[in-house]
C-alpha cells in the first residue's frame, strides 16, 4: 500500500493516514490530511469546532470510509478487524444503553472485544478504579449524570490493555477534578507505553499532557510536530534600561527594540545565561519574557495564517 | 469461553426487551386476552338458538368463525410488535450515538444487523407460538373446535412477523426510527387492504383486480402468510363454501403452496441480506 511506502517506517507508527480525504455531498471534510503517530505516543489533535477532527477518527475506526487517501492503524488497513481489537474508544457523543448496569456495559465491551471471560472481573475492576467509578459497577446507567457517563466511557476505553486509546473529547463533560483525573491518566497511558490520540479543542488539556500535535482547520493539516518545537518562538527577549554596546561577551550582537533586547538565534533555554549578561554589562532589567508561544497563541496564529 | 460478536448482540437485544418490560407489558396483556377469549369461547356451546341449544357442529362452527377474528388480532399484533421492535433497534442506536462505541469493536456490520434481528426474532417467535398454542388449547377445551393445522398457522403467523420485522430493520438501516416503524405499519397495512381487493378480485374473476392481491403478496408477503394461516386455522369445508369466495379477509380459499413459503423465506432472507449491505456502507 502506498502509505507504507510513504511513512518509510510504517511500522513505527500506530496511526499514519496519507492524502485521506472524505467528501459528505459538495463539502470536503477532510482535504488530503497526511498524518503520522508513533506508538507510545500523546498525540493532540487540534482544531476548530467544525474541522473535521470527529471525521478522522471514524473514519481511523472504520466507522466512516474515506472517499480517497490510504491510512493505516497499528499497522493494519483502516477499518481492520484485528487493529480494532486492540483500540479503546470514548466517543465525542458518549452514550451507552441506559437500562444496563455500569457493569453490565463494561462487560459487554469485553466480550466484544474478545477478552476470556476468565478475566472480566478484574478489568471490570481496574477500569472502574482508574475512573474514579469504583463501588459505583452496580448502577444503572441512566441514573448516571452526564459526567459520570463519560467516566465510564473511558473506563469502556481502557478495557483490555489497548496499544492505541483515541479519545474524543474526553474532559467535555468533566468538572475541573475530573479534567485533572483525566490528565493523570493519559500520563499514566503514556508511562506504560499506550498510543494515546487525544482529539480535544480544549488547548490547555492538550498542551499539558502531549508529546507531539497537529492543528487541522477545515480538513487539512495546518501544523505537525512536537509540541516544544510548535510552541517555540523568537528566543527569549529582557526589558531593561541603561544596557550599554551592541553586544553582549559570549553571546552575540544585541537586536534592540525599544527598551526590549534580544540576541538572535538564542533559544528559551538559555534565558538565564542572557538576564546574567545583562546585569554583568550594567544593565537595569525590569522584564523577561521567555519567548514561549502559548498553544493558545500558536493555535489561533495557525488559523489566521491559513 | 469466549461469546461470538453475534451472540453478544442477540443477547444484548432480547435483554434489553425484558428489562424494558416489554416481555412483561405483552405477556400480561396477552394472558387478560387469552383469559376473557377462553371464558367467552367456554360460553358458545351454552347458546340457545330458537330456544334450543346449539348443535355441537353449529358450535363448532361458530367457533371456528370466532377464532379466526381473534387470531386476526393476534396477527395484527405480532405485525405491529415488530415494527414497533425494529423499528429503533437500529436507527435509535445511530442516531442516539450508542452504536459508535459497540462498532468500532472487532464487530462486523453484519455480525451487528443479523445479532439485533436474532435478539427480536427469537422472542417474537417464541410469543406467537406461545400465544397461539395457549389460544387454540381454550378453544378445543371450550368448544371441542381444533383448527386442521395448528403448527403451520402457528408457522405461518409467526412468518408474517418476520417479515414485517427484517422489512422495519432494513428501513431502519436508513431511515429514522420513527419513519421506519410508520412506512413498516402502512406497508402492512396497505399489503392488507390489498390482499382484500385481491380476494374479491379473484371472487368476481376480473384480473385486474385479483393481479392486485398477487402482485402484494409477491411485494411483501406479510397478508400472504396471513393468508396462510387463515387457510391452517379456518375448517376445510370454508375454504370451498361460498362466503369465502367473495373475499372475506377472514377465509382462505387455498393453502399456501410450498413454492410460496419457500418464497417468503428467501424473501425474508434476500432483505436481511439488503439490509446488512445497507448497513455497511453507511457512515456511522
Amino acid at each position: 500500500m502506498a502509505a507504507a511506502g510513504a511513512g518509510g517506517r510504517p511500522e513505527r507508527q500506530a496511526v499514519l493516514t496519507r492524502g485521506l480525504t472524505k467528501r459528505y455531498g459538495s463539502r470536503l471534510a477532510l482535504d488530503g490530511l497526511d498524518l503520522d503517530v508513533g506508538y507510545g505516543e500523546v498525540f493532540g489533535f487540534l482544531g476548530p469546532n467544525g474541522a473535521g477532527k470527529t471525521t478522522f477518527v471514524k473514519l481511523l475506526l472504520g466507522l466512516g470510509r474515506p472517499s480517497a487517501g490510504t491510512g493505516q492503524l497499528l499497522g493494519r488497513p483502516l477499518g481492520d478487524r484485528s487493529a480494532r481489537s486492540k483500540v479503546g474508544y470514548l466517543p465525542e457523543l458518549f452514550r451507552y444503553q441506559g437500562w444496563l448496569r455500569a457493569r453490565e456495559v463494561l462487560t459487554l465491551h469485553c466480550q466484544l472485544a474478545g477478552l476470556p471471560a476468565a478475566g472480566f472481573p478484574d478489568e471490570l475492576g481496574r477500569s472502574l478504579e482508574l475512573v474514579g467509578l469504583a463501588g459505583r459497577g452496580e448502577d444503572v446507567v441512566a441514573t448516571f449524570s452526564k459526567g459520570m457517563q463519560q467516566r465510564l466511557g473511558l473506563a469502556v476505553a481502557l478495557l483490555g490493555s489497548p496499544r492505541l486509546v483515541v479519545l474524543d473529547e474526553p474532559t467535555s463533560a468533566l468538572d475541573p477534578v475530573g479534567r485533572h483525573d483525566v490528565r493523570e491518566l493519559i500520563r499514566r497511558l503514556r508511562q506504560e507505553g499506550v498510543t494515546v490520540f487525544l482529539n480535544s479543542h480544549l488547548l490547555s488539556e492538550v498542551e499539558l499532557v502531549c508529546d507531539r500535535v497537529a492543528v487541522v482547520d477545515r480538513g487539512r493539516v495546518l501544523a505537525q510536530g512536537a509540541l516544544t518545537d510548535l510552541l517555540s518562538g523568537e528566543g527569549p527577549r529582557v526589558r531593561c534600561l541603561d544596557l550599554p554596546g551592541d553586544a553582549l561577551p559570549g553571546l552575540g550582537a544585541l537586536r534592540r527594540d525599544g527598551d526590549w533586547v534580544s540576541v538572535p538565534g538564542l533559544d528559551s533555554s538559555h534565558t538565564p545565561e542572557l538576564v546574567a549578561a545583562i546585569v554583568a554589562a550594567g544593565g537595569r532589567v525590569f522584564q523577561v519574557d521567555e519567548g514561549r508561544a502559548s498553544l493558545e497563541e500558536r493555535f489561533l496564529q495557525l488559523l489566521e495564517r491559513a | 469461553m469466549r461469546r461470538r460478536p453475534l451472540e453478544v448482540i442477540a443477547g444484548l437485544t432480547a435483554r434489553e426487551l425484558l428489562r424494558r418490560r416489554l416481555v412483561h407489558a405483552l405477556l400480561l396483556l396477552t394472558a387478560l386476552v387469552l383469559v376473557l377469549t377462553g371464558w367467552g369461547f367456554s360460553r358458545i356451546p351454552h347458546l340457545h338458538l330458537g330456544g334450543e341449544l346449539l348443535t355441537t357442529q353449529l358450535a363448532r362452527l361458530a367457533a371456528a368463525q370466532l377464532q379466526l377474528l381473534v387470531m386476526f388480532m393476534f396477527s395484527f399484533v405480532v405485525g405491529l410488535t415488530a415494527a414497533f421492535l425494529a423499528a429503533p433497534a437500529v436507527a435509535g442506536e445511530l442516531e442516539s450515538g450508542i452504536a459508535l462505541a459497540v462498532l468500532a469493536r472487532p464487530i462486523s456490520r453484519a455480525e451487528f444487523l443479523v445479532g439485533r434481528w436474532l435478539g427480536l426474532a427469537l422472542p417474537l417467535l417464541a410469543y406467537v407460538v406461545l400465544s397461539a398454542s395457549v389460544e387454540f388449547w381454550l378453544v378445543a377445551v371450550g368448544t371441542g373446535y381444533a383448527p386442521p393445522n395448528p403448527v403451520g398457522a402457528e408457522a405461518a403467523l409467526a412468518g408474517q412477523g418476520l417479515v414485517l420485522l427484517t422489512l422495519t430493520l432494513a428501513l431502519s438501516t436508513r431511515l429514522s426510527a420513527m419513519t421506519s416503524g410508520v412506512v413498516a405499519v402502512v406497508v402492512f397495512g396497505a399489503m392488507w387492504v390489498a390482499g382484500v381487493a385481491g380476494a374479491f378480485g379473484s371472487a368476481f374473476h376480473n384480473t385486474a383486480i385479483s393481479a392486485v392481491g398477487t402482485v402484494s403478496h409477491l411485494l411483501v408477503p406479510s397478508d400472504g402468510l396471513w393468508r396462510a394461516a387463515v387457510y391452517e386455522i379456518q375448517p376445510r369445508l370454508f375454504a370451498s363454501a361460498s362466503l369465502s369466495r367473495v373475499g372475506s379477509p377472514f377465509s382462505a380459499t387455498s393453502g399456501p403452496t410450498p413454492a410460496y413459503l419457500v418464497f417468503a423465506a428467501a424473501w425474508v432472507l434476500l432483505v436481511l441480506a439488503m439490509a446488512v449491505l445497507s448497513l455497511d456502507r453507511r457512515e456511522v
